[in-house]
């Protein structure tokens, strides 16, 4: 649990280790600078290489609360920052029959008739937060402006009651698949940080962390036999936690050394297309050998 | 000082085509104040983190970096590192480059790379330009000569080689898989040691000529501004990798009619219905769903040889585009034209799907030159009756039809009927209507043309697509 700022990027890695989550310079430096400038940091990467997991690590090591806000296509206002809750504002109404309009006007747009979105909570808690806005992507470019208020100065302006600013800054992480482009004015307020597959060496200290009874020598094997299939031209790479089922799959069918045979019949946790599965078994055992050579 | 430097290295990045904003640079400079500037993956990552946002512009952020912030020699603990033991002190100098000496360094070289001791490597690849690269100061060759000479000399290949021969000897038997491996993890670390020498011979010339000039010479256009229509094979297999987000982009920018949440109208009856809930009170509206707008898309893209390099990127498009719209119809066409649809399925590779169009695809007719006209009634004939007021159509080419005619009066048809044409052309705007070009007596009946000559301009299409998706516009009829 760490509660004072960090003070050199090398107490992130450690801070971030102790919970299991293995960084690496990159990683550590621009963390610590998003804290130091207080800044969002976008994270970009391919899909299952611990985007998500880095905002997770960090609430934990704050002890701070994870606020996640999930994107899709359609989220809008209502759903990321805040809405008024007008079936109680009308129950409001419809109580004070023949009040003065001007009290009920002033009386309904109060903070007790406003429901709050992930974003807002953000702002508005007492207490300091990871706010995760997964996924960003994936929203319309239209609704990305929504989110630029709240990046850039940590407040959000809502026009019946004025601007509401940040009671302590939250850490903010954005991940990013890359499916679409972000726009210019999104990226200019955040930190860029891009998570690639980690190195051999790193995945493999990724998986003695992360699964349990595993022998040095299997996580090395698996580690590197990754790298391997990496290398060829697929449709879908293994991530780093497809990575992770792999090896919890090998432990619980019992294997204790990897070969060719042992790859191609766990090869469908690794990869989920049918042809990248043809073409590593290929490349790795050649053609079935039960199938007799064409004369 | 730094701030010198860091302004000049900005330059470069704007140069190279980073969009460098000014709010960027103060965060730079904000962040190096928290940054130890003796950690170099420390200084590149703050400086990264700051200055660069889009992964596809991290090669030239890199090469920059290599070219503005080389470690220059003196920062380098020359003294105790763990060079070749011996040569220095029998005074062979540099540069000599005896046998004796070459061997010693192949010696060195072999067990630095089975050891896989980075430093080691580092200050190997660093005398083997000494020793090898024959650099001269103010000798106006590039650095892929020198590059070129050390390499050769240290015949990286017989090195492999050797490596592998050793790595097999010391590990015992092995069967053919963990051979496999072992050879691949030594091919990496062979790449790492020619990393290390161009890096050393950049290094070296940007102490002679300047970080400005060295810079310029290694730049190279982003992906997103390479001329498609000279792409090269390794451009082509880098643009695969941003296609899709682009694909997608286009697919959200024509479906967007699909999301507009209150496009329905209100639905007076189940209205009234909630209301009974409410005592009367109409609290919650009701709103008929909107329909779901489904477009469909006409994709036409002319193969033909004088097209061969940006036809390869159309159809990549397409590949891309057909993950993305269930209702996409994609055609090829030369002087003939035939449905492609199918070749392009989820399951197969776009290199299977691009095989199987050339080897079976009706595109040729008579001599194999674009025909143009005969094309587009052929598109007409066959699938005119597909078209409504729900399709695109999105015609690919440079509109040569060698002279044919050009039977615009096609597309006026099938402009008539369809939402909208859009026409990609791959030529200069300036060399539309030169010689059998006849963009001009098409372009009156598209809704749009544009000059498609890099990514970056297929981005333009795909924004502008947005701002006039829906208006069916009379346009360009001139009466």
């Amino acid at each position: 649990m760490h509660q004072v700022p960090f003070s050199t990027p090398g107490e992130v890695s450690d801070a971030l280790e102790a919970v299991d989550y293995l960084s690496d310079p990159t990683i550590s430096q621009t963390v610590f600078l998003a804290e130091r400038l207080a800044k969002p940091v976008l994270v970009e990467g391919p899909a299952g290489v611990g985007k998500t997991e880095l905002a997770k690590a960090l609430a934990k090591i704050h002890d701070r609360r994870l606020i996640r806000l999930q994107c899709y296509e359609g989220l809008d206002e209502a759903k990321a920052l805040y809405e008024w809750n007008y079936k109680k504002q009308l129950l409001r109404i419809q109580a004070e029959k023949g009040a003065e309009w001007r009290a009920i006007e002033d009386d309904i747009f109060a903070e007790e008739f406003l429901l709050t979105r992930p974003l807002l909570e953000a702002i508005t808690s007492t207490e300091p937060v990871v706010l995760l806005i997964d996924e960003v992507d994936r929203v319309e470019v239209e609704t990305e402006a929504l989110l630029l208020e709240v990046l850039s100065d940590f407040q959000v302006s809502i026009p019946e009651l004025g601007t509401i600013r940040a009671a302590s800054a939250p850490l903010v992480i954005l991940t990013s698949n890359n499916t679409r482009e972000l726009s210019e004015a999104l990226k200019r307020r955040c930190l860029f940080l891009h998570i690639g597959y980690p190195s051999v060496g790193r995945e493999k200290q990724i998986i003695l962390a992360r699964v349990e009874g595993i022998t040095d020598h299997l996580a090395d094997q698996v580690a590197r036999v990754v790298r391997s299939i990496r290398s060829h031209q697929l449709r879908k790479p293994p991530s780093v936690s497809e990575t992770l089922d792999w090896a919890r799959t090998l432990i619980e069918l019992g294997v204790t050394e990897v070969d060719a045979a042992a790859v191609k019949d766990t090869l469908n946790v690794l990869l989920k297309y049918q042809t990248d599965i043809e073409k590593v078994a290929d490349a790795y055992t050649g053609p079935d050998p039960i199938e007799p050579p064409v004369a | 000082m730094l701030i010198d430097v860091l302004g000049g290295f900005i330059q470069e990045l704007r140069t190279a085509g980073l969009p460098v904003s000014m709010v960027e640079t103060i965060d730079a400079m904000e962040a190096l104040r928290h940054t130890d500037l003796g950690d170099r993956p420390a200084f590149k990552a703050a400086l990264g983190a700051t200055l660069v946002k889009n992964v596809r512009h991290y090669e030239a952020f890199d090469t920059a970096f290599e070219v503005y912030f080389a470690l220059s020699r003196s920062d380098e603990s020359s003294a105790g590192e763990p060079g070749v033991p011996g040569p220095r002190g029998e005074g062979s100098g540099q540069g000599s480059g005896g046998d004796a000496d070459l061997e010693e360094l192949l010696e060195a070289l072999a067990r630095a790379l089975a050891a896989d001791d980075t430093a080691w490597l580092q200050s190997l690849a660093r005398q083997a330009v000494d020793q090898l690269a024959g650099m001269e100061p103010g000798r106006p060759v590039g650095g892929t000569y020198y590059l070129y000479r050390t390499l050769r000399q240290l015949d990286v290949d017989g090195l492999f080689d050797q490596l592998v021969e050793e790595a097999l000897a010391t590990a015992g038997p092995l069967n053919d898989f963990d051979e496999r491996l072992l050879r691949e993890e030594l091919e990496d670390r062979i790449d790492r040691l020619r990393e290390e020498i161009k890096a050393e011979i950049r290094r070296r010339l940007v102490a002679d000529r300047g970080a400005e000039a060295v810079a310029k010479t290694l730049r190279k256009p982003l992906i997103e501004d390479t001329e498609l229509m000279h792409a090269t094979r390794a451009d082509l297999v880098e643009l695969e990798h941003v296609i899709q987000p682009l694909a997608r982009k286009l697919a959200a920018r024509l479906a967007r009619r699909r999301r507009l949440r209150r496009d329905g109208r209100l639905d007076f009856r189940r209205t009234v219905r909630k209301s009974l809930a409410t005592g009367g009170v109409p609290i919650e509206p009701q709103f008929r769903a909107p329909k779901p707008y489904k477009p469909e898309v006409f994709l036409l893209c002319d193969i033909s040889g004088s097209m061969a390099t940006f036809a390869r990127f159309a159809l990549q498009f397409v590949y891309a585009m057909s993950n993305e719209f269930s209702k996409l119809r994609a055609f090829a066409f030369i002087d003939a034209l035939d449905e492609v649809t199918s070749y392009f399925s989820r399951e197969t590779e776009f290199s299977e799907a691009l095989q199987r169009i050339s080897s079976e695809a009706q595109v040729v007719w008579l001599d194999g030159h674009s025909d143009y006209g005969r094309s587009l009634e052929q598109f007409w004939t066959g699938y005119g009756q597909s078209l409504s007021a729900k399709s695109t159509v999105i015609i690919t080419g440079d509109a040569r039809s060698n002279y044919r005619g050009p039977q615009a009066e096609v597309l006026e048809a099938i402009h008539d009927v369809a939402r909208a044409v859009y026409w990609l052309n791959p030529e200069p705007r300036s060399y539309w209507n030169t010689g059998d070009s006849v963009m001009g007596k098409y372009a009156v009946f598209c809704d749009d043309v544009y000059e498609v000559r890099n990514l970056r301009q297929l981005e333009t299409f795909v924004e502008s697509i947005a701002e006039q998706g829906h208006r069916r516009l009379p346009l360009h009829k001139v009466g």
